[in-house]
């Protein structure tokens, strides 16, 4: 499968290379991101997956050794051009870590945050969104009669899923998962894999995972890589039950990685 | 067998006595404190006894009539520590922000080395400079236009008007400000250091700025870390000794201004102690010394206070 074969691209991929110095992290990357679907990426430690999603929002410039060439369209727009304003593009493009991260304020001023970067909503809309984005991420009945409480005195699931809240309350397009689930207990990934499931009405989703059988559960398409290099793409149930390339049912079937 | 026994016995008895010389030394502490509170009132008593609260708010210093109040020395120590704070904070905020966040790597370890530096340099060099050079320089250049532009405005005016003359509390301030600027830095350097890196990045992920990251996220995360910082600066501020008198002016009068002179109790302390003749003067110099340990004393618990309902307010007890 090429990447002309996803019919409606919300991210294509154009000869994108990534750069640790002199380490060539990823090599001539081509690829399209379906929109309103979730991609997984998926792969040994090391290949790539995290440093190809940081190139999404543009995360690595924080660190002044990183560089990407080539070009990365989001919606047809070259987000790694230097015009590019990094905060409208990050407004544009939510992301969630491995841990969880909120914030040391109460749960609503957690979602609040990201949202005041962008608008200045009236109390009352405010309030709103925040019940929305709280609601979307499947965290309002848990936590409706304390949203002035810490969001560090949540469980780890529901800090990752106020992660997830803080940042669908800006409303992006797409959302970046890095290994969403990897420092959870089974039970709040199922919640947090349900979720996604139902973002995916909304948001473009891209998520990396170590978990073979959670991108199988719920991607759309799934994309292999191994040292830097994109190996297969595809709708995940043939990358799944039919890998056109050997390495990648080495991969799956556990052979190796 | 024999020998066995022994060394248990040998052994238990060693424990024994390590113990009880960490709790000697543990209490030895509290001890010492407790001994010098003691001979802080046993001396100050005369005083206690001849003024009584009026010491508090009375600003004579009158060794002849043999009249003693505390108010200018006591404003002048709180004065010039808030002026040193409030100067040192915002400007050791920006170093540490720009230590941790903003500098080139190679820059970090230079920088942060010079401002412990600062920190190690004697208080008396400070006080040196400040006469010599700072206070010259201040009264040529930077009073005279206080007196013009500031001194004029309303409310604010009168704490900036009086003769340039370089001496005085906002020079003493300044200079504890440079004092006390390596402490607090090198304290936020040292908390924003351990900020875990996906919290940041999920700040800079929503598209938050640098400042937004620094002030919204960051600062809070690291605010106990902080306030101890604070806290370390202001209790140098408080009791910096051999800088103060040096540019501070030494005058027991009051006056709006900051760029009159005036006294702090340190700098007091150590002026007066040599020529105190009489109960009454050495008495009322040790109620001084008293006052300034219950000020210390104070400014700590309310640090405490504040983090711990800070930390309630957030629903996790401090």
């Amino acid at each position: 499968m090429n990447i002309e074969s996803i019919t409606n691209p919300k991210i294509i991929i154009k000869d994108l290379n990534f750069y640790y110095g002199n380490f060539r992290a990823l090599k001539d990357i081509n690829l399209s991101i379906a929109e309103k679907m979730v991609t997984a990426f998926i792969g040994p430690s090391g290949c790539g997956k995290s440093t190809l999603l940081r190139t999404f929002n543009r995360m690595y410039q924080l660190y002044p050794k990183q560089k990407a060439t080539g070009e990365i369209l989001l919606d047809g727009a070259n987000i790694l051009d230097s015009k590019q304003d990094l905060n409208m593009l990050r407004a544009k493009i939510g992301m969630v870590f491995q841990k969880p991260t909120p914030f040391p304020m109460s749960i609503y001023d957690n979602i609040a945050f990201g949202v005041k970067l962008y608008e200045s909503l009236s109390k009352h809309d405010m309030e709103a969104r925040v019940e929305w984005a709280l609601r979307k991420a499947a965290l309002w009945t848990e936590v409706k009669d304390k949203l002035k409480q810490s969001g560090t005195g949540l469980s780890g699931g529901q800090q990752q899923r106020l992660c997830i809240a803080r940042a669908i309350a800006v409303k992006p397009q797409v959302l970046l998962l890095d290994e969403p689930t990897s420092a959870l207990d089974p039970i709040s990934t199922a919640h947090i894999e349900k979720l996604i499931d139902e973002l995916k009405e909304d948001f473009t989703i891209v998520i990396v995972t170590h978990n073979m059988q959670q991108a199988a559960r719920i991607s759309d398409y799934t994309a292999y890589m191994y040292l830097g290099d994109l190996i297969e793409l595809g709708e995940t149930s043939s990358v799944f039950t039919n890998p056109k390339r050997k390495e990648t049912e080495d991969y799956i079937t556990g052979r190796f990685g | 067998m024999f020998t066995h026994e022994t060394r248990l016995k040998r052994q238990a008895i060693f424990d024994l006595l390590f113990r009880s010389l960490t709790r000697v030394c543990a209490f030895g502490v509290l001890a010492l404190l407790a001994a010098i509170i003691i001979s802080l009132l046993v001396g100050s008593m005369p005083a206690i006894h001849a003024f009584g609260l009026g010491f508090l708010a009375s600003s004579d210093w009158d060794p002849v009539s043999g009249k003693f109040g505390g108010m200018v020395p006591i404003i002048g120590t709180l004065v010039t520590s808030g002026i040193a704070l409030l100067i040192a904070i915002p400007v050791s905020f920006g170093i540490a922000i720009f230590l941790t966040e903003l500098s080139p790597r190679v820059l970090r370890r230079p920088l942060g080395i010079a401002i412990e530096l600062l920190a190690g340099i004697p208080s008396i060099i400070y006080g040196m400079w400040g006469l010599f050079e700072f206070a010259p320089l201040f009264a040529d250049h930077v009073e005279p236009w206080l007196n013009k532009h500031v001194g004029a405005l309303p409310y604010i005016g009168p704490f900036f008007s009086g003769p340039p003359m370089g001496i005085g509390l906002l020079t003493a301030g300044i200079i504890l400000a440079i004092m006390v600027i390596p402490f607090i830095a090198s304290v936020m350097r040292d908390v924003f250091d351990v900020v875990p890196t996906l919290l940041k990045e999920s700040a800079y992920g929503l598209g938050a700025t640098t400042w937004e990251v620094m002030w919204q996220v960051v600062l809070p995360y690291t605010k106990v870390g902080v306030a101890g910082g604070i806290m370390l600066g202001l209790g140098r501020a408080l009791g910096e000794t051999m800088a103060v008198t040096f540019v501070i002016g030494n005058a027991h009068e009051l006056s709006k201004s900051l760029l009159m002179p005036g006294n702090s109790i340190s700098s007091a302390l150590a002026n007066e102690f040599n020529e105190a003749v009489g109960d009454l003067y050495t008495s009322s110099l040790i109620e001084l010394g008293l006052i300034l340990f219950f000020i210390t004393f104070v400014v700590l618990s309310i640090a405490r206070y504040m983090l711990y309902k800070l930390g309630q307010r957030e629903g996790q007890a401090a």
